[in-house]
């Protein structure tokens, strides 16, 4: 069976030898020393792991019952040197491998800004990272460039050597960023940010995906990631700002819906805020953000008459899954967005002043929302306004008003 | 009322549509039912029915208990490895554009169903059958604490593993992956019954599990044979006693994080929704608390195996008997220290990923120890290679690799790049299958003769054992290659051609493990049929060194004729070197616990609310809850659990087995 | 008891003459105990999530909108004034006055129905008020943790009334003292509870 196995090996080692381990050998600095680590710590533990596996095999081959040559010592149970040998053994190691991870995990850690290129080679001090927003969607990769007020879909360009920084999140359920070749990944999950830095160090196109299932469409929610010079990279740019679209909430509210093997699309500009709404949750119109949510929570909450400032989710988002309410719960599905307390004691007063004046207007815009960036314009704000005043008979009104 | 609304009230969301359309699940049905009919013809020809209901259904009996469990998990084994089989072939088939043969409905199914199955539903019944047959006999008693209660436990577990089945034919299983993260595994985005049939699976299950840990944690401390303290306990008995402490001290985890699901998804609670406040990484956090202590619930006892058998093969005393013990519970205490290991990439930080990868390390310590024991406990034997110490020697061997990958794992920085990856697959599957799966064949190959009277065939076992082992690293090698190539887990299809060898290869492997299944099935057929050329009349047939060897094979309903009394963790042994008689005189009447049907009512009460549940048939659960409820309280009407078994019947089965043994000596 | 000792010490007897007299459910207290911290830990994950996400209003009413700290303080009284007859239940038992026990228990009984009463009228109050479980999560994690103690004692009445029956039924034998006290660790654990659930989730909330 030894010799078996030996004849298995010995193809396996050329195929390995052949094939290609991008996780050992990697194009970007971070990944490379993550793997780097990864091998380090593997010779540190075959120090052990390997005489454990041979004395096996030598104990089992010397004391077999038909060796009557071999020493037998029925009671002998204890040695404390030995004792103290096996248990130390892999405590040293241990010890060592722990001083390794701590130092390792710092130094790589994803939400450390990189202070190298790469070996030997410092970060220059007027560099500054490229910054990829990037957004996990139902099944694709949308990628945002603030700097060059572009976004693409299903392609990711960066250029070699320069650090980048990418913010994560996703728009539904959770997913995992990760371009084996550039770097480790990290979980995109909806509402929340994540963080990554790294470096492209060798040219050329990468494979990027999701590694945490997410549903159907899972297998191919794959993207490109070309490491170009700079040159390269800022032709690139130029490509998607030639494509022409623009991304603006409309366009993202229907891209946000689920579809699968989307290839790569480009937009030449993007609306202002929508990555803050997209991680704070609120790109559907009247919807309240994290942000501001979170906000008024820590204040510790809002009065009664908010309890119902709550909506039907119309848009349809989960059109793709087949969206359910639970059996025993209600259909709202988000908060709306609302002003501040002060603002809308306010408004509520101005609203009885005006019913009493009987004249049927729409109240003002309440401007400025708390909200991160949500920008105010072509919303009907009638409604959402109204349900500041009482939980009676208007906020019911709101409840069936249609969400625009 | 017309049908429209009456339809919806009677059968909930359960419509024809659940019933399977495509041919593959057809054909399993087609072939399931068929075989099941057989079954309930052939029981009903022979007329064993009654048979089985009075001896096997109804009984208290730990060691008849015992035995449903194996069977149970060899059964669910079958399922839960055609799942295997199935992602096999699918990933070693769709490369270049093919979609391969299953779709993402199918397929995500699949892979759910088998880490469901495998964990719950294997390796637990399987674990929990051993220890439940065992355990009592290791430390001289005559039952568990509460006899009516460990037969209650397992047919709450053959309840959830009935409901997974159900979900094979009527409706869908989850498609979330076996943890069923949120909000993936929210209404909003798996709005069918596949989470739901998930939820009360485990659920019901989980109830048994709990139960079954209280009861061996009572039974261990309070009815230990006379003179046993803590630290004469055989190392078996220690390492159970550990894994339900474990068990008790993390179901409740599981029980409390599944019933939030479950609010969230019947009643729209925000536990673990996106909006509303809700947090899904509470849930990751919630669940990996109970899903850590898990992995070492199903090691811990099967390292308590290979203590036992490597002793007895070696015909020496355990060496570091006392290292051992403390290796076990440290390793109990450090389990609840270690879950975020699981999410390392969820941005915890960097000081929080290195206490927990550095406290992940040190788990390896204790575990490296019982390596060692094991290795010095052979030096200086004399090894008899029969199977179960093959076992051990592939155990250790094989065990120590995955050891090795999952620190490398516990290394943040390397977990980056392999979290999720099928190198993470590799290395589970290298510790579970290495150290679960093989503990549990050596303990069947161990403990059969005591269970049944006769050896298991050595042809037979060592044939699974050579499809097993080389099968094993055919099957998971190339995993770990792909890993290291950047694939990650529970992927349908691929676009990089150059992967596909390595799929091809594992598929092979799995192939070759399919083979020692069979091979271990026909093993079992085969010493079923030989079982008079393979008798054993001693009860000892392998040179014995704990109680359980002290009782005839396979022993009488009362264990023990006479309450035995300990002086040494080899108590057996000790008995056999002081030249120990068994007394031949003076049997008394044995007072035994006495069989009941509540738990197998109470059980499928449960099984039918949690198909109920599933389908939203409100008053089906209603009903069946009530029953529940009701059956319940009148069982604590019956006041009679007990009888005596006449010191007639114990002097005519003890005079017997006295025969027996003359005949064996003469 | 004295003489197997003994024997137990001497290194050649190997098995005892008489049958050891196991005390029926000897182990019914012990396991009774694990049960108890198993059910501890589940409340224990409910603390947890409510201390997690008990802040989470999602710009909804917080606690001091909600709570009406009188009526909670009148709804611990009733708790805790069960606990003290169950108390003199078990005295009564001890003293083997069967009767005394059965009215004991049966005030017992009361003041959990009030307790029960009082939540059921709160939740409804809060659900019509629009304050459902839905709202926000930490709703969702005061109505589960509260509600999960409710469902608690529930079960413990009826329970209760098993063991009335039973021991008007039978009297207090051994099994029936058994079961008075395994009810008895559970409706003094209940207690405790909700000691729990009043400091960190009503007044807490109230501070906070």
């Amino acid at each position: 069976m030894r010799l078996l196995r030996l004849l298995l090996l010995a193809p396996l080692a050329a195929a390995l030898s052949a094939c290609d381990l991008v996780v050992l050998k990697p194009a970007g600095d971070v990944a490379q020393q993550q793997g780097d680590l990864l091998m380090v710590s593997t010779l540190l533990m075959l120090l052990i792991i390997v005489p454990v596996m041979s004395l096996t095999v030598f104990f089992a081959w010397k004391y077999r019952a038909s060796n009557k040559e071999a020493e037998y010592q029925p009671d002998w149970d204890h040695s404390t040197h030995l004792e103290v040998v096996i248990w130390a053994a892999p405590l040293l190691i241990i010890i060592c491998l722990g001083a390794l991870t701590w130092a390792g995990t710092h130094l790589l850690d994803p939400y450390r800004p990189i202070d190298r290129i790469k070996p030997g080679q410092a970060v220059a001090e007027n560099v500054e990272p490229l910054q990829v927003n990037v957004v996990a969607l139902d099944w694709k990769w949308l990628f945002i460039y603030p700097q060059y007020g572009v976004a693409t879909v299903n392609e990711l360009a960066a250029p070699v050597d320069r650090p980048i920084r990418f913010h994560i999140t996703s728009s539904s359920v959770m997913n995992s960023f990760y371009i084996p070749a550039l770097a480790g990944q990290i979980y995109a999950m909806p509402g929340m940010e994540t963080k990554l830095h790294a470096v492209i160090n060798r040219p050329g196109d990468y494979e990027g995906f999701s590694a945490n299932y997410s549903g159907d469409g899972f297998s191919h929610m794959r993207f490109v990631f070309h490491g170009v010079d700079q040159a390269g990279f800022d032709g690139w740019i130029a490509g998607v700002r030639r494509g022409g679209q623009a991304l603006d909430r409309e366009r993202y509210l229907e891209l946000e819906k689920p579809s699968e093997k989307v290839p790569a699309l480009y937009f030449a500009n993007v609306e202002g805020g929508l990555w803050d709404a997209i991680l704070n949750m609120c790109v559907e119109p009247g919807k309240m953000c994290m942000g501001e949510m979170m906000q008024i929570d820590r204040k510790g909450g809002l009065t009664m008459a908010s309890v119902r400032n709550t909506m039907p989710l119309v848009y349809d988002k989960y059109a793709g899954r087949g969206k359910n309410a639970a059996v025993f719960g209600s259909d709202d599905s988000y908060v709306m967005t609302i002003c501040t307390p002060l603002q809308a004691e306010a408004a509520a007063a101005e609203r009885i002043r005006r019913a009493e004046l009987d004249s049927v207007s729409a109240p003002v815009s309440l401007a400025p929302l708390m909200g991160q960036g949500l920008s105010l314009q072509g919303q009907p704000m009638a409604a959402l306004s109204r349900s500041q005043q009482s939980t009676g008979a208007v906020s019911t009104d709101v409840r069936s008003a249609p969400n625009a | 009322m017309n049908a429209d609304t009456l339809i919806p009230l009677i059968f909930g969301r359960l419509t024809l549509e659940a019933l399977p359309h495509e041919p593959i699940v057809l054909a399993t049905m087609v072939v399931v039912v068929l075989g099941g009919a057989a079954l309930v013809g052939a029981l009903t020809y022979f007329k064993l029915w009654g048979y089985l209901w009075k001896e096997w259904f109804t009984t208290v009996d730990h060691k008849k208990i015992g035995i449903m469990y194996m069977i149970l998990g060899l059964i669910m084994f079958v399922r839960g490895f055609a799942d295997a089989i199935m992602m096999r072939l699918q990933q070693a088939m769709a490369f270049g554009g093919s979609e391969g043969y299953l779709n993402a409905h199918h397929y995500d199914q699949i892979f759910t169903a088998h880490g469901v199955i495998m964990i719950f539903f294997v390796a637990m019944p399987l674990v929990t059958g051993i220890m439940n047959y065992v355990v009592p006999l290791q430390i001289g008693a005559r039952d568990v604490s509460f006899p009516f209660l460990n037969n209650f436990s397992f047919w709450m577990t053959t309840a959830g593993a009935v409901i997974v089945m159900a979900s094979l034919f009527v409706g869908e299983f989850a498609r979330t992956g076996w943890l069923a993260y949120p909000p993936l595994s929210g209404i909003g985005y798996s709005p069918g019954v596949g989470v739901d049939y998930y939820i009360w699976a485990l659920q019901i299950a989980g109830v048994g599990t709990t139960l079954s840990g209280i009861n061996l944690i009572a039974t261990i401390v309070k009815m230990r044979a006379p003179g046993m303290g803590m630290m004469k306990m055989p190392v078996f008995t220690w390492t159970s006693l550990c894994t339900n402490v474990l068990i008790v001290a993390s179901f409740p985890v599981l029980t409390a994080v599944l019933a939030l699901l479950t609010l969230d998804r019947y009643v729209g609670t925000n536990f673990f929704t996106n909006d509303f406040g809700g947090n899904p990484m509470m849930y990751v956090n919630l669940i990996w608390i109970w899903g850590h202590p898990e992995v070492y619930i199903l090691i811990l006892p099967l390292f308590g195996v290979f203590s036992e058998i490597a002793s007895t093969f070696s015909g020496k005393k355990l060496f570091g008997y006392t290292s051992m013990v403390y290796a076990t519970v440290v390793i109990t205490i450090l389990s609840y220290l270690v879950w975020l290991h699981h999410f390392f990439t969820m941005g915890s930080g960097a000081s929080v990923n290195s206490f927990f990868g550095i406290t992940t390390m040190i788990i390896s310590i204790p575990t490296g120890a019982k390596i060692f024991n094991w290795l010095f406990t052979m030096y200086r034997g004399r090894i008899r290679f029969e199977l179960p110490m093959m076992w051990l020697v592939a155990f250790m061997l094989t065990f120590v690799i995955g050891g090795m990958t999952g620190v490398l794992l516990a290394v943040p920085p390397a977990d980056f790049v392999l979290h999720n990856s099928l190198f993470l697959i590799a290395h589970f599957h290298n510790v579970i299958i290495g150290g679960v799966l093989f503990g549990l064949f050596a303990a069947i190959n161990f403990w059969w003769p005591k269970a049944f009277g006769f050896k298991l065939d050595k042809f037979w076992g060592m044939v699974s054992f050579c499809c097993w082992v080389p099968g094993f690293w055919l099957a998971f090698a190339p995993l770990y290659v792909l890993g290291l190539m950047g694939v990650t887990r529970r992927m349908r299809v691929f676009d990089d051609p150059s992967l596909q060898i390595w799929f091809v290869i594992a598929a092979i492997g799995a192939g070759v493990i399919a083979l020692g299944i069979a091979a271990m099935f026909i093993q079992f057929a085969v010493s079923i049929i030989n079982r008079d050329k393979l008798r054993d009349t001693t009860g000892d047939p392998w040179g014995g060194r704990t109680l359980e060897w002290a009782t005839s094979s396979p022993p009488p309903a009362y264990n023990f004729a006479s309450t035995p009394v300990v002086h040494d963790a080899d108590a057996w042994w000790d008995m056999k070197k002081k030249k120990y008689q068994r007394p031949l005189s003076g049997y008394k009447a044995i007072h035994m616990p006495s069989n009941t049907g509540a738990g197998v009512i109470i059980s499928g009460l449960c099984l039918v609310m949690g198909l109920a549940l599933v389908w939203y048939i409100w008053w089906l659960a209603a009903l069946s809850f009530l029953g529940v409820l009701a059956v319940s309280i009148a069982h604590t009407f019956n006041y009679k659990r007990d009888y005596y078994i006449p010191a007639d019947e114990v002097r005519a089965t003890e005079e017997a087995r006295t025969r027996l043994l003359a005949g064996t000596e003469g | 008891m004295s003489a197997t000792a003994i024997k137990i010490d001497d290194p050649n007897v190997f098995h005892l003459e008489e049958e050891p007299h196991h005390e029926e459910g000897s182990s019914t207290m012990l396991g009774f105990w694990l049960y108890l911290m198993s059910d501890c830990l589940i409340f224990a994950m409910l603390f947890a999530v409510f201390g997690v996400v008990g802040g989470n209003y999602a710009a909804g009413p917080g606690p001091k909108e909600l709570f009406d700290l009188e009526l909670v303080a009148v709804n611990t009284a009733m708790l805790l004034f069960s606990s003290i007859t169950y108390g003199f239940a078990m005295l009564a038992m001890d003293k083997n006055k069967t009767r005394q026990t059965l009215i004991w228990l049966a005030v017992t009984g009361l003041f959990g129905l009030a307790f029960l009463g009082i939540e059921l009228y709160e939740f409804a109050h809060l659900i019509h008020e629009g304050a459902t479980p839905q709202r926000s999560a930490f709703l969702s994690a005061f109505f589960t943790l509260v509600g999960t103690h409710g469902l608690h004692v529930t079960f413990g009445i009826i329970w209760l009334v098993t063991l009335m029956v039973q021991v008007s039924w039978k009297g207090l034998i051994p099994a029936n003292k058994r079961r008075l006290m395994c009810l008895s660790m559970f409706w003094h654990f209940l207690d405790v509870i909700w000691i729990g659930v009043f400091t960190f989730v009503y007044l807490l909330g109230m501070v906070r």
